[in-house]
C-alpha cells in the first residue's frame, strides 16, 4: 500500500498549466528525489501534496488522507505530512523551543510537558539540543533550517516533504542539513525531496523522478536515472543543467 | 467686567485638560475595538466583509472628523436620539479612531511575510490559531509605533468637540479668553498644555520605531 498516491493531478495558475496530469506513488519508508529545471513543476507538485497549492483536478492521497479539488480534510492531512521550506520560515517572535512546541500543543493538543519533550528529542535528532532557548535570528542559516526540520518532526509525521531545503544556504552550510536528511532517510522516514543536490539525490534517494514541462518525464532507481538516463531531456539536464 | 488671567484661570484651563485626556482615552479604547474588527474584516477571506470594512475606512478617512461629530450630535438629534455632547463627542472620536487604527493594523497584519502563513498552515494550525499564535504577535510589533503616533493626532483632534460645547482644553481656553481678552497669553498656555501631553507620546513613538527597526524579537 503506497503512502503517497497521486492520480492525474492538474494544477493551473490562471492560463498557465503547471502540472499537466501527474501520477505517482511512494511506498512507506521510501526516499524519493524530484529533480528538474525551474518551472518544471517540481516544487508545485510537492506543495500540492500537503494542500499548500489547491489542485484543479485529480486526486492526491497521503498517509490515508484524500485531497481533491474541494480542499476538505486538509488539517488532518497536515498533521501527518511535514514540509520544510527553502527559506526555513521559523517564527521570529518565538524561541526555538516555542517554535517547535507550538503546533504539537495547539494542533495536536499535547500538554506543555509532552511538547517540550518532543522539542528536546527532535532538537537532539538534528544536533541542536543546546540551542533550545535561542532566538531564530541568532542562528546561522543551516541551524535555522535544522530547527525547521525539528519543528516538522515534532508533529511525528508519516511523510516529510523537503522543498529545496539547501538552496538558500551557503555551500559550507549545506553539508550539515544534508547530513540530517541522510540520517532521517536511514531511520526509515518516508521522504520526498525536491533538490538541486544531484550527488546527494543519487546517493540517498531510493528513486529519482525527473520532471519536465509539468509532467513526470522519467523515473526509476536513482542509480539508473543518474547513471543511465533514457530520455534526451534528462541527459541534457544532467549534463548542462546542474547549478 | 474684564477679568485678569491669573492662577484661577490657569487652574481652570489645566483642569479641563482632564476632559481632553478622558476623550482621548475613550476614543482610543472604543476605537481599538472598532479598529481591530475592521482590520480583521479587511483581511478576511469573505469578500463582502472586506468591501464593507474598506468602505467604512474610505468614509472615515475621506470625511472631516467635524462632520462625524455633527452627524452624531445634530444628525441623531433630528432622528430623535438626543445625545449629550460628551457622548456624541465620544462616539464620533471613536468612529474616527476606529477607521484610522483599522487601516494601520490592516497594514501591520499584511506586512507579516506570507511564508509565515504557509509555515503555520503546514503545521495544521487553524486560521484562528494562525492569527493568535503566529500572525498577530508579529503584527503587533509592527503596529505599535504608528499606533502611538496616531494617538498624538487623536489628542489634538479632540479639540474639535469644543464646537458642540464640551468643555475640554480648547473650549476652556476659549471661555477664559472671552472673560479676559488676553488671547495671546491664554492660547499660549493652552498650546503649551497640548504640547506637554503630545511631546512625550511623540518621543515614545520615535523610540519604539527605532526598536522595531532593530528587529530584536522579545
Amino acid at each position: 500500500m503506497p503512502v503517497v498516491r497521486v492520480d492525474d493531478v492538474h494544477k493551473r495558475y490562471g492560463a498557465l498549466e503547471v502540472l499537466k496530469g501527474v501520477s505517482m506513488a511512494v511506498e512507506r519508508g521510501e526516499v524519493v528525489a524530484i529533480i528538474g529545471r525551474s518551472g518544471s513543476g517540481k516544487s508545485t507538485l510537492l506543495r500540492c501534496l500537503n494542500g499548500l497549492e489547491p489542485i484543479q483536478s485529480g486526486r492526491i492521497e497521503v498517509a490515508g488522507h484524500v485531497l481533491d479539488a474541494s480542499g476538505r480534510g486538509l488539517r488532518a492531512l497536515r498533521k501527518d505530512v511535514g514540509i520544510v521550506f527553502q527559506s526555513y520560515n521559523l517564527f521570529p517572535h518565538l524561541r526555538v523551543a516555542e517554535n517547535i512546541m507550538l503546533a504539537p500543543r495547539v494542533a495536536l493538543g499535547l500538554s506543555k510537558r509532552e511538547a517540550r519533550a518532543r522539542a528536546e528529542a527532535t532538537l537532539a535528532q538534528v544536533g541542536l539540543a543546546e540551542k533550545i532557548e535561542a532566538w531564530p535570528d541568532n542562528l546561522s542559516g543551516g541551524q535555522q533550517q535544522r530547527v525547521a526540520i525539528a519543528r516538522s518532526l515534532a508533529m511525528q509525521p508519516k511523510v516529510m516533504l523537503f522543498d529545496e531545503v539547501t538552496s538558500a544556504l551557503d555551500p559550507e552550510l549545506t553539508g550539515e542539513v544534508l547530513a540530517v536528511l541522510e540520517t532521517l532517510a536511514r531511520d526509515g522516514m518516508t521522504m520526498l525531496l525536491v533538490t538541486h543536490e544531484m550527488a546527494f539525490a543519487r546517493r540517498v534517494a531510493d528513486r529519482t523522478i525527473f520532471m519536465h514541462q509539468g509532467l513526470l518525464h522519467e523515473e526509476g532507481p536513482s542509480e539508473e536515472v543518474f547513471g543511465a538516463p533514457r530520455t534526451p531531456e534528462l541527459r541534457q539536464f544532467l549534463s548542462g543543467g546542474l547549478k | 467686567m474684564i477679568r485678569q488671567f491669573g492662577v484661577d484661570e490657569f487652574i481652570f484651563i489645566l483642569g479641563s485638560a482632564k476632559w481632553t485626556l478622558v476623550l482621548t482615552f475613550i476614543a482610543l479604547a472604543l476605537g481599538s475595538v472598532f479598529g481591530f474588527i475592521i482590520a480583521l474584516a479587511r483581511v478576511s477571506r469573505f469578500a463582502p466583509l472586506r468591501m464593507l470594512a474598506g468602505a467604512w475606512i474610505g468614509i472615515v478617512q475621506g470625511v472631516p472628523v467635524l462632520m462625524l461629530l455633527f452627524l452624531s450630535y445634530f444628525g441623531l438629534a433630528i432622528a430623535g436620539l438626543d445625545l449629550p455632547p460628551m457622548i456624541a463627542a465620544g462616539i464620533s472620536l471613536s468612529l474616527y479612531a476606529g477607521g484610522f487604527l483599522g487601516e494601520i493594523w490592516r497594514g501591520a497584519i499584511q506586512s507579516v511575510p506570507h511564508p509565515q502563513w504557509e509555515a503555520s498552515a503546514a503545521l495544521a494550525l487553524t486560521r484562528t490559531q494562525q492569527y493568535r499564535y503566529v500572525i498577530l504577535p508579529q503584527a503587533v510589533r509592527i503596529a505599535v509605533p504608528p499606533t502611538v503616533g496616531f494617538v498624538v493626532q487623536l489628542v489634538k483632534n479632540t479639540a474639535i468637540v469644543s464646537i458642540i460645547g464640551v468643555v475640554e482644553l480648547a473650549r476652556a481656553g476659549h471661555l477664559i479668553n472671552n472673560a479676559t481678552f488676553q488671547p495671546f497669553k491664554v492660547f499660549a498656555v493652552v498650546a503649551l498644555i497640548y504640547f506637554c501631553i503630545c511631546w512625550p507620546i511623540s518621543l515614545l513613538a520615535r523610540r519604539l520605531e527605532r526598536g522595531v527597526h532593530a528587529g530584536r524579537p522579545g
